[in-house]
């Protein structure tokens, strides 16, 4: 089977010369279909550095990557653009909303973004509505809701994608801690039922909910391991 | 497919921001009032100026008698006055094949009065022809014939202000007026012609014979008016009414001692003058336009800022450059055209008022063309703030705050 995450060798400088920043250094990293990996580390480790490689928003500097396969090295603006329509689901510690569209609009979003037509999205935004539980709040807008609700319909409009990969940055980082049990229930429900997992934390309490956990220090893996293994 | 999901979701965004919305499109809406309005403007002065020179009769040319000088001196000490013969001699069909007919005017101010009202006025006296090669209809009564001329009789056409300002309640038909005191019966009452310079209604015409009897005396005559058999024949009338009365006259070029006034090239030249006019009032509303589209820049560009995160959003989840690209610009088209139609609207009440006596007349093209310049405002003014959304980097447009 195909890794849903493939990277070999992954470097990600800023700057130059003497400013030179090695924000990520020679990270190789996989992940199977249907794991849920966290990935931990101090600030200044290079989580997000290499959340956004992972996430297609941001290109390494060297190294190679694949999402399904798939190279997305020489990849140009738009063509990421479509992988991450097509392979990833996002999940933000923002929330990442877009203000004045109801909910049921926003989880459509990346559906028109794919050409899905009116009313099959509709419906599968709907589903996904009622997958995390705001079946009743489909026509709500972003600052009807509270954090914790968000956070769901940002859950929700991932989940409508149907991605390979669903991509957790911090999501519980501005949540209280019963809406982060909320949402990270979620998560482990969506994981039992074979969803690909990436989770970027610094908790412990988030990580533990993994099946591995991969620490990153100073832009390298400083340890990887597997929940059994705990 | 793209472009309507692109349309709706610029509409949103348009929704979104109401009040700024509107504010945009007020800009639009005024440049483009004003272009429509302007030109029509420039087309209502110039229809009144056309209809009151063709009221004049557009195949007409005007003798009059001019002192040939040079710098203040008089070349031609010998100078000879318009007569009746040379009116005569104009109606010669062999020699001029193209003046359809020519007739003497012997114009003098008078005072007329009725029973009890008098009225200071001109008094022209002419032959019958006159009131064909004038384009003058009597919009009540008859005109005066050949026979009453040759009888001299005291008989006489009263142009429509002599009629209300004689006989503001009662019928002038049949009626007698007196012209320094010498008595005429009004036969006709000449139609209405209107006109933007001298007012061609505060007249009395009569037989040019009865004048001379009893008013003027014989002798020149103040004009000769002639008719060219057809507007596009003026010009060969005017060489042959030159030519007749210069071997008349004896005259040549430099000594000629007449003017033949050509109505039609009057009329050229006045819509040339009206449509550098009509031109510039459009100048003056298209800078207007000009300022509306560059609101139009300035809101999309602080739109473009402050919906950075959401473009990042947008972006994120798989909007290609192209689709942001496509919403901003449709999003600044839709506000124009919104402002365009608003302005038109605006444009075509204005229209209704009439300003100076000008009733403005709206020109098609020029509505057609508002609606095209701000289709391309929206979308050269659109493109900047739309190219900068397009090519911004979601990981930066996420992080904006």
């Amino acid at each position: 089977m195909t890794a849903v995450v493939e990277m070999h060798d992954i470097t990600k400088v800023y700057g130059q010369g003497e400013a030179e920043v090695r924000a990520v250094d020679g990270i190789s990293l996989t992940v199977e279909p249907g794991e849920y990996v966290a990935i931990m580390g101090a600030s200044g480790s290079g989580k997000s550095t290499v959340m956004n490689i992972i996430g297609a928003l941001d290109v390494a500097t060297s190294g190679t990557y694949k999402i399904d396969g798939v190279d997305i090295g020489d990849l140009d603006d738009d063509a990421l653009s479509l992988v991450r329509n097509r392979r990833i689901g996002f999940i933000f510690q923002a929330f990442n909303l877009i203000p004045r569209m109801s909910a049921a609009s926003n989880v459509e979003l990346p559906l028109m973004y794919r050409g899905v037509r009116r009313s099959e999205r509709r419906r599968r935004a709907l589903d996904a509505l009622a997958k995390v539980g705001l079946a009743d709040r489909s026509h709500h807008q972003p600052n009807e809701l509270s954090g914790g609700q968000q956070q769901r319909v940002a859950v929700a409009r991932a989940l409508a994608m149907d991605p390979s990969l669903m991509l957790a940055d911090e999501p519980t980082g501005n949540l209280d801690s019963r809406s982060t049990a909320d949402v990270l229930d979620l998560l482990d429900e969506i994981h039992s039922e074979g969803k690909t997992i990436v989770i970027i934390t610094h908790e412990d309490d988030v990580a533990e909910r993994a099946g591995r956990v991969v620490t990153l220090r100073d832009g390298k893996v400083e340890s990887d391991v597997l929940a059994a293994a705990r | 497919m793209i472009f309507i999901e692109a349309l709706r979701s610029g509409w949103q965004a348009i929704l979104a921001n109401r009040l700024r919305s509107i504010l945009t499109t007020l800009g639009i809406m005024i440049g483009v009032a004003a272009v429509i309005i302007l030109v029509a403007f420039g087309q209502g002065a110039s229809n009144s100026v056309t209809s009151s020179i063709q009221s004049l009769g557009s195949n007409l040319l005007y003798v009059t008698p001019e002192n040939p000088n040079r710098d203040g001196e008089i070349v031609n000490p010998s100078v000879q006055e318009l007569t009746v013969d040379d009116a005569i001699a104009l109606n010669d069909p062999v020699r001029a094949p193209d003046i359809a007919g020519a007739a003497p005017e012997r114009r003098t101010a008078v005072t007329c009065t009725s029973e009890d009202r008098s009225h200071s006025t001109q008094i022209v006296g002419t032959w019958p022809s006159f009131f064909s090669i004038n384009n003058s209809p009597v919009s009540a009564g008859a005109y005066f014939s050949n026979a009453d001329e040759l009888s001299a009789r005291r008989i006489t056409v009263i142009g429509s202000t002599v009629a209300e300002s004689l006989f503001p309640e009662s019928d002038p038909l049949g009626r007698q007026i007196a012209c320094n005191g010498v008595p005429f019966t009004v036969v006709g009452v000449q139609a209405e012609k209107g006109g933007a310079f001298a007012n061609p209604d505060d007249v009395v015409i009569a037989p040019l014979s009865a004048v001379e009897n009893s008013i003027t005396g014989y002798g020149e005559v103040s004009a000769i008016s002639v008719q060219a058999s057809s507007s596009e024949t003026t010009d060969d009338a005017e060489e042959q009414a030159i030519a007749i009365l210069d071997e008349r006259h004896g005259t040549t070029e430099g000594t000629r001692d007449f003017e033949v006034f050509n109505q039609a090239s009057l009329l050229d030249t006045a819509n040339t003058a009206l449509g550098i006019f009509t031109a510039l009032l459009g100048a003056v509303g298209a800078i207007s336009l000009l300022v509306g589209g560059i609101g139009i820049t300035n809101i999309m560009l602080v739109s473009v800022t402050e919906r950075t995160r959401e473009i990042g959003i947008r972006k994120a989840i798989g909007a290609s450059r192209r689709f942001i690209l496509l919403q901003f610009l449709l999003e600044a088209t839709v506000l124009s055209l919104f402002g365009a139609t608003a302005g038109l609207g605006l444009a075509l009440l204005v229209a209704q008022i009439e300003i100076a006596g000008i009733s403005p007349s709206v020109v098609p093209v020029s509505v057609v063309g508002a609606y095209v310049i701000s289709v391309a405002i929206g979308l050269f003014f659109g493109s900047y703030p739309a190219k900068r959304a397009a090519s911004l980097r979601p990981i930066e447009a996420l992080r904006h705050e």
